[in-house]
């Protein structure tokens, strides 16, 4: 997989060279980003017969397949703390679906989106409650704003490397932290703020765990669409390339700074869009959700899910949030036996939750076919 | 005024400075043995301490016995760790391993949950607290033990490494593991050693701390993440680094609650340490690493 992704570069690069110029400029990325989106569920639409096309076709059906479930899921899930653990999926997909493609695709790891997640969260409830600000242009204005930062933090931090990078980002999301206890006036301190407006569609109020359901997981399921379709774009493959080798990729002409900078800034806008979705829909924050335990726990959700595997990602953001509240009758113990699981998933299932259950199975038919034969 | 209590600052920090350089070298030893990050650093320095407050107030151990009781106990912890789910895990991506170890720290700290409770203990301080009053510093006497023992560990570290044959080994594992094999080391013994060295360090770490500081079973965290820090300030790998990191984060610590504020004397210290990484990607005496296709 990891040469294909190579030689499809090389080949971007050669028919792409005389449009190069154009896309040296930051702009430009974004809004080949963009297009990127949309192109290829309309090539799908056009059909076409080569292999890529079949494969991406695969994972339209999947995707459809995904909506469909969630469509069909409050007709079975009744009851508000259902819904609450569903709507709090959504939420860490959401976070989960950034930090995977920044993990998985570009190879860098962040344990600080939990400070990107509290800047939305934050920044949103600041503004809307102390100045009356309309919601949903905050919510988008706080993204942009959240993406710049991450944009200029990323440019001295991406340059470091491994272990560095982890402590740089835990840096930021502990001095972010303090921030978030220290200036009363703005944030509440320790206790928080409360009576975050809910958000309007028009005139509609949305309240209510199973209004939220439908917002939260319409946003998921709209973002999971742009980052399935990202990682199939010139840009995705050019994040796996760095993933895979950063100087080759380099050598074959993938400016590999500007595409970490760009991926950082686009996961922290993801955590961002979570961030605020989350305090209008609990209408209270506190800074105890954006301390690095969060930060981590994302991380590990990726990592149980399947490093570079988004459906993963959803699975392991699943997973991790239920499985406190699965434990939640064993009392005490719950924490312990949440690091137990934790351990035994990646000591078991290293290459992750979704991808190791996937060559399970298919060992387990490959055998049942060889018997039957 | 404030220059006045500049010697007293200066202890201070030469106290907590020590811990971390002492938790930054459990840090370094796993890491050149193996290339991970020990999430559960932390908890080897708090198991050391909860075991040691057994061994003497529960079993009524004397202190020099309890306290190599406790190390080595701590040690075989570290032990069992290597045995178990590291070896035992499927793959070798670095990411893999240390996200098991964060799965191992979530796992004995709650495990010492349930075994000392969550009330913070502490111990008696080794000698006495009746401070020498040194100028305009006052210095508690299990200051002078810190900073005594911290000073011991690091000069028989620095003996292991440079003189006996185990620990040339093991430097010649972090240099290159492939090559290292190849001459006839046992790299998977030198990975056990260093997670049971680690292990002690990080017990010796928590013993001293705890008649100044008291324990809890949660406390390793935070102890982890400044060892964490000062490792990386440092520079990841390096033991003088690690010693350096650990006296000058404690030093920026309690000079930034000293004369910045004492809220946000840890944001100070974390801010510096992003200043000194934009400026050293690789801390203080980290090596530049040569990339290679």
């Amino acid at each position: 997989m990891a040469q294909s992704a190579m030689l499809q570069l090389a080949a971007d690069s050669l028919q792409l060279t005389a449009k190069d110029f154009y896309r040296q400029s930051k702009v430009a990325a974004c809004c080949q980003l963009l297009a990127a989106s949309f192109i290829t569920p309309c090539s799908l639409l056009a059909g076409s017969r080569t292999f890529t096309m079949t494969r991406t076709r695969k994972k339209w059906i999947y995707f459809f397949g995904l909506a469909t479930v969630v469509a069909l899921l409050p007709l079975v899930v009744k009851g508000g703390y259902y819904l609450l653990v569903l709507n709090i999926i959504a939420i860490n997909g959401l976070v989960v679906l950034g930090l995977n493609l920044l993990i998985g695709f570009a190879g860098q790891i962040s344990l600080g989106h939990a400070a990107f997640f509290g800047m939305g969260a934050y920044f949103s409830s600041i503004f809307t409650t102390m100045y009356n600000t309309p919601p949903w242009a905050t919510l988008l204005a706080v993204m942009v704003f959240t993406a710049l930062v991450a944009y200029l933090l990323g440019i001295p931090t991406l340059r470091l490397a491994g272990h560095y990078l982890v402590m740089a980002t835990l840096g930021f999301n502990i001095i972010l932290y303090i921030l978030m206890v220290q200036m009363e006036y703005w944030t509440g301190g320790p206790s928080g703020l409360s009576g975050i407006p809910p958000l309007h569609l028009g005139s509609f109020p949305i309240q209510g765990d199973l209004h939220y359901y439908w917002l939260l997981w319409g946003f998921f399921l709209a973002v999971f669409f742009l980052s399935l379709n990202l990682v199939d774009s010139r840009m995705g493959r050019a994040l796996r390339a760095i993933h895979e080798n950063e100087l080759v990729a380099n050598a074959l002409g993938v400016n590999t700074e500007r595409y970490k900078v760009i991926i950082f800034a686009i996961s922290a806008a993801y955590a961002s869009l979570a961030g605020s979705l989350y305090a209008h829909y609990l209408s209270f924050i506190s800074p105890k959700t954006f301390d690095i335990f969060y930060s981590v726990q994302i991380v590990t959700m990726v990592v149980v899910g399947g490093i570079g595997n988004l459906w993963g990602g959803l699975l392991g953001a699943a997973v991790l949030t239920a499985l406190p509240e699965v434990l939640h009758a064993m009392r005490d113990y719950a924490a312990l036996l949440y690091g137990v699981i934790l351990m035994g998933v990646l000591v078991f299932f290293p290459e992750g939750l979704l991808p190791g259950l996937v060559k399970l199975w298919s060992e387990r038919r490959a055998a049942k076919t060889v018997a039957s034969d | 005024m404030i220059w006045s209590q500049l010697p007293q600052f200066f202890v201070s920090g030469l106290t907590s400075g020590s811990i971390y350089a002492l938790i930054a070298l459990g840090f370094g030893i796993i890491h050149n043995a193996t290339g991970i990050v020990n999430f559960a650093q932390g908890e080897f320095v708090m198991l050391g301490a909860m075991t040691m407050i057994s061994l003497t107030q529960v079993i009524g151990l004397p202190l020099f016995i309890a306290f190599p009781l406790a190390v080595l106990a701590v040690m075989a912890v570290g032990w069992l760790m290597e045995i178990g789910p590291i070896r035992r895990a499927r793959s070798d991506s670095i990411l893999i391993l240390v996200m098991i170890t964060v799965g191992a720290s979530i796992t004995i700290r709650e495990t010492a949950m349930h075994i000392w409770g969550k009330t913070p203990r502490t111990l008696p301080p080794f000698s006495g607290d009746e401070p020498l009053v040194l100028g305009n510093a006052a210095i508690l006497p299990q200051t002078l033990w810190i900073l005594g023992i911290t000073l011991l560990v690091v000069v028989l570290l620095s003996f292991f490494f440079s003189r006996t044959m185990v620990g040339k080994a093991m430097r010649a594992v972090a240099e290159n593991r492939r090559g290292a094999a190849l001459i006839g080391i046992g790299v998977y013994r030198m990975t056990l050693l260093s997670f049971v060295l680690s292990g002690g360090i990080g017990a010796v770490a928590g013993i001293i701390i705890t008649p100044i500081t008291t324990m809890s079973y949660s406390a390793g965290i935070m102890l982890a993440l400044k060892g964490f820090a000062a490792a990386i300030l440092g520079g990841y790998g390096s033991m003088k680094g690690a010693v350096l990191g650990g006296l000058l984060l404690g030093a920026m610590e309690t000079f930034g609650a000293g004369f910045v504020s004492s809220a946000y004397k840890d944001a100070f210290a974390f801010l510096i340490l992003l200043l000194v990484l934009f400026i050293r990607p690789t801390g203080l005496f980290g090596k530049e690493e040569i990339k290679r296709v």
